[in-house]
């Protein structure tokens, strides 16, 4: 009795455990059970189940109750699909005009907005693109066909690639410095020299729009939920499955809605792209101090003023961050976005992948990752940037960087008018390299990769096969063991025992949506590899920085790598492992496990790193050891900050998880992935999409719940 | 009175849900204690007071007083949620927004313990600030930043960024700034605490040089009883939201209201407070020195002229006229009687 009192808690867990194993033996596998693999509602089955919700007809294998939950809400893909279709095809017909045909047409509205926001994107993207690459659309969007026929000298060519890359070094220096202006000219000439200019300039015309305009969305929405509680209540729990969603999910319904191509991809770029600039622009506006807004208030500034003079000057710096938050998602987007056919690295990337081409998936993966750092090193170094005063400043010193760009550009444009002489009759190298006269290391790596496999191969596959059987297989089969109730219990117990009854509700309405679902064998395999890659990057990552974080060096080393790495579109993550271990399962976790790490290293660092430097001295002071230092005081001080880690470890091997189902996984992903390809794809892409959002979410919930008390417990905030 | 400039009837601020109502049920009877089981806080309970032109009002007590609440219903940062307050005869709580606008471009200046200036700005350009808060073109507004920033002597520094700056520097900045615009009321909301001890009394001594130079009518926050002493015209001591004592200096030195207030004036040096004024006797004609003094002269410049007399020591106003007289045993029993230990 004694002991239970003195750790209820722990006895809570005992009892919790032992009702779960009871269900889970309790409970036998059906004999006539197999893992649902999902299409219930397209094979006809003399032995399925029927039932019609709101005149959907749902079939699904039906088990006992206990084992698996009936899909109760299989009839929400197909309605959402409805809707959708409803909205677009038959909602609000209307007369619009129609400028091709000059003659008024009927419309259904939402069609018709979705069409005008297309060519809006398009345009934008068009405008963009030829000034990089050379074009006449746009002009022609402001004339005629006619016009430029009869007009020839206003097809003008795209800018040459000198002027760009002097652009990004000029202000790269004007941001940063000579080492971020070294990297920009480095990296422009890379890209100019292997060939990769055209669908590199695709890609940065894509993020030239997906970008500003995220921003301009996110900054709005943000100040409006600054503003208003009832906005940000609205907000909150959308922003919270955006963040977990991945981003396969959102292709689908993007894709009916809009069609495919460069406008639908940064469409759904600014989707997902949204939501960080949202938070970290409530984040940077609550944190301004309400003695600033008060002075501003006294200095009889109106509303608007106090906005704009005021909050958003004060908050610069977390929104400068959130710019590159959303610089990054464009990035991680911009390969993703070229499954719904957005032009340029990406696409490249996917296409080089599809023909396990990987010497030159590597090519564009490291070139768009090169654009990635720089472009996310040079928004953070403006977010840092203090302002200079300029007030004592000639009028050179001023205009410096300006007069420098202006020259470049002259300049530029004289080396590429020469190089049509030099290079008559082969290209104008000094004007653009073609895709396919660049220097190309495709072969090289591709030799390299065969070079492996001859070599390696019997070893790879051994530790393949030996992962495969030994360890993936029998998770796996753990996992399915599962009954649905014992899972239900386990999740809602863990939420009651750490948040009390509130907690419970919560995560438990999450894990009923998914046993409702018809996924729910599936959402048990998301989970199998998830967690396998959660624990694996657990271990790797807590031992790799509590070693870093002995020594100031090798921190801020670890930490450099760490920001690295999390720049690398997730996308990319798939090239060397695909390079190493083929198509498995193994090439997914293994990439899971290095996306997951990096979380798990950084939050471990930071939260050793925090502990104060006069803790440290008292410990020091009462002779501990240094092994005694770092299990008495450090880990227990720095835990709330590493389970927030752990936090975001799952949520990026839940991301890679479902990336990984391009290479070819028997989760949710996979049938996100495959739900690109069906014409009633939008429904069930979103469905799973939450899905699996909301298994990051229960986890999310968990652990943010004890966090919070743990912190409040320990007095740190 | 027709010359105060700011006036309170009876304010309440009281800070939860259904705060209007319990004030109401209350019937002008608030007891911190019961609202605060209902869940509401008493920031500022029954606050009547004056304060004519020219005059600095401090507003003294400790954190969680109220003080900082009463100041911001009075240049309504926060609406009051019951009283009248009249700022120049006009009813504040009746202003709309513009016109509530307007009165802070014109008469309201305000300095915070945070300094509160604007990060990306420079220290002219601070100034400037509520200048061109109000449309005052570039150069007019940077050209009379500049005078505030002499005013302040801050001058080589005005392109300065804050964070460039010491403790000290910021809060001249956001004094210059509160000045700027030229306002008849001045709210200091403990613009020394966050300051070092050392620093803190140069700015007070530079305070009170400006004000000899400015009469602003004045309303100053401060925790610290001392830094009361040393500025205040009279003095309010705030607890629990309640004004304990509202009066000089010298008499709540002399003539604690509360036991409350009692406790802060145990400690004080009465002889750097008190002036001769306030411990003469009536005049008389026996047993005099041949020494005068003043009666405004503060007890510690001249207890040593005075104790070294065996005899009374005539006390004279600025027209030499004889208007007392002081008695060594009263400068001894003032400045050492009626302390704990003695006592």
């Amino acid at each position: 009795m004694e002991l239970i009192r003195k750790y209820p808690k722990l006895f809570q867990w005992l009892f919790l455990l032992s009702v779960f194993f009871t269900l889970c033996f309790a409970i036998d596998v059906p004999e006539t059970y197999k893992f649902i693999r999902g299409q219930a509602e397209f094979v006809k089955d003399p032995n399925q189940s029927t039932y019609i919700f709101l005149g959907k007809e749902v079939r699904y294998f039906a088990f006992d109750n206990f084992w698996r939950l009936p899909p109760l809400l299989g009839w929400l893909p197909i309605w959402i699909n409805d809707g959708l279709f409803f909205l677009l095809n038959e909602w609000m017909p209307m007369e619009f005009w129609n400028e091709d045909t000059q003659e008024f047409k009927t419309r259904p509205l939402v069609l018709q907005i979705t069409r005008n926001i297309t060519a809006f994107m398009t345009f934008l993207i068009e405008f963009i693109r030829e000034i990089l690459l050379g074009g006449v659309e746009t002009i022609v969007a402001f004339s005629s066909w006619d016009w430029i026929d009869k007009n020839p000298w206003a097809e003008l060519p795209g800018l040459p690639w000198t002027i760009v890359a002097a652009g990004a070094t000029i202000l790269s220096y004007k941001l940063s410095g000579k080492g971020l202006a070294l990297f920009a000219g480095f990296t422009m000439v890379y890209i100019s020299i292997f060939g990769q200019w055209k669908p590199s300039m695709q890609t940065l015309s894509f993020i030239l729009v997906a970008a500003p305009l995220s921003f301009i969305f996110g900054l709005s929405l943000g100040i409006m939920a600054y503003k208003s509680k009832r906005v940000e209540k609205a907000l909150y729990p959308i922003l919270l499955v955006m963040q977990t969603m991945p981003q396969y999910a959102v292709l689908v319904p993007a894709m009916v809605l809009f069609g495919i191509g460069d406008h639908a991809a940064v469409i759904i770029t600014m989707v997902v792209a949204i939501p960080p600039m949202i938070l970290l622009t409530i984040l940077g506006l609550r944190a301004v101090p309400p003695e600033v807004i008060e002075a501003g208030k006294m200095s009889g500034c109106n509303n608007w003023q106090l906005l704009f003079k005021v909050l958003i000057p004060t908050a610069r710096r977390d929104i400068l961050i959130g710019v590159n938050q959303v610089i990054m998602v464009c990035f991680s987007m911009a390969v993703i976005a070229a499954f719904i056919g957005a032009k340029g690295l990406g696409w490249n990337l996917l296409l080089a992948l599809n023909q396990l081409n990987i010497g030159l998936a590597l090519e564009a993966g490291l070139c768009i990752s090169l654009i990635a750092i720089l472009l996310d090193k040079m928004s953070l170094a403006w977010a840092n940037k203090q302002e200079d005063y300029f007030g004592n400043l000639t009028f050179f010193q001023r205009h410096k960087n300006f007069i420098f760009f202006v020259g470049a550009v002259i300049l530029g444009l004289i080396l590429a008018y020469s190089g049509s002489f030099i290079f008559k009759d082969t290209f104008n190298y000094l004007f653009e390299i073609p895709h396919n006269k660049g220097i190309s290391t495709a072969g090289f790596w591709n030799k390299g990769v065969d070079w492996i496999f001859d070599t390696f191969f019997v070893y790879i596959k051994a530790f393949n096969t030996w992962l495969i059987t030994e360890v993936l297989q029998p998770m796996r089969g753990l996992y399915l063991r599962m009954p649905a109730v014992a899972t239900l219990v386990l999740v809602i117990g863990a939420g009651y025992i750490i948040g009390g009854i509130r907690s419970a509700i919560v995560v438990g309405s999450l894990a009923l949506f998914i046993a409702f679902s018809p996924w729910w064998d599936r959402a048990l395999v998301t989970a199998y590899m998830a967690t396998f890659g959660v624990i694996a990057s657990m271990i790797i990552g807590v031992t790799v920085g509590t070693i870093c974080v002995q020594n100031k060096i090798t921190t801020n080393f670890m930490l450099g790598i760490c920001d690295i790495f999390q720049t690398f579109p997730s996308f990319v993550y798939l090239i060397p492992v695909m390079m190493l271990f083929g198509i498995t399962d193994t090439s997914v976790l293994i990439a899971v496990i290095v996306y997951a790490t990096i979380p798990a290293t950084r939050y471990t660092i930071e939260g050793l790193r925090g502990v104060p430097v006069a803790l440290h001295d008292a410990a020091t002071m009462s002779g501990v050891t240094k092994f005694q230092r770092l299990t008495k005081i450090e880990f227990p001080l720095a835990f709330p900050h590493m389970m927030l880690g752990l936090n975001q470890t799952i949520v990026f091997a839940l991301f890679m998880v479902i990336i990984g189902a391009f290479i070819g996984t028997e989760d949710l992903g996979q049938y996100i992935l495959k739900a690109l390809s069906d014409k009633q794809g939008g429904g069930k892409g979103l469905t799973l999409g939450i899905c699996v959002a909301f298994i990051g979410l229960i986890f999310d919930n968990l652990i943010r719940t004890w966090v919070d008390k743990r912190k409040k417990h320990l007095g740190i905030d | 009175m027709s010359d105060a400039v700011i006036k309170c009837e009876s304010v309440y601020k009281i800070f939860g849900a259904n705060a209007k109502k319990m004030l109401q049920d209350a019937n002008g009877n608030v007891d911190a204690q019961t609202f605060q089981k209902n869940g509401c806080i008493v920031g500022v309970n029954n606050a009547s007071f004056e304060v004519s032109k020219g005059e600095m009002l401090v507003v003294m007590g400790l954190s969680g007083s109220g003080k900082s609440t009463l100041l911001r219903c009075i240049s309504r940062l926060t609406d009051a949620t019951d009283g009248k307050i009249y700022i120049e005869g006009q009813d504040l709580l009746s202003l709309k927004d513009k016109e509530l606008i307007e009165l802070r471009r014109s008469k309201m200046g305000m300095v915070f313990q945070s300094f509160a200036l604007l990060p990306h700005k420079t220290v002219v350009e601070n100034i400037a600030f509520p200048l061109q808060i109000k449309g005052i073109k570039t150069e007019d507004s940077i050209s009379k930043a500049m005078d505030m920033v002499k005013l302040v002597g801050l001058e080589g520094r005005e392109n300065y960024f804050p964070r460039e700056l010491s403790g000290g520097q910021q809060q001249r900045v956001g004094i210059a700034r509160s000045l700027a615009v030229e306002p008849d009321i001045w709210f200091l909301d403990e613009p020394f605490s966050a300051l070092d001890p050392l620093i803190r009394k140069e700015m007070q001594d530079e305070f009170l040089r400006l004000q000899e130079k400015l009469k602003k009518t004045i309303m100053f926050i401060t925790h610290d009883f001392d830094e009361a002493l040393k500025l205040a015209d009279r003095i309010a001591i705030m607890k629990d939201g309640i004004i304990e004592q509202l009066d000089t200096p010298a008499n709540i030195v002399l003539n604690p209201a509360t036991e409350y207030v009692k406790k802060f004036t145990e400690e004080v040096p009465r002889e750097k407070v008190l002036i001769i004024e306030d411990v003469m006797d009536a005049p008389t004609t026996e047993n005099l020195s041949d020494i005068k003094v003043s009666k405004d002269e503060i007890i510690e410049n001249v207890a040593e002229k005075i104790l070294t007399q065996e005899k009374s020591v005539n006390v004279i106003d600025e027209n030499n006229k004889i208007v007392g007289t002081v008695r060594p045993s009263k400068i001894i029993h003032t400045v050492f009687g009626g302390r704990k230990n003695n006592s």
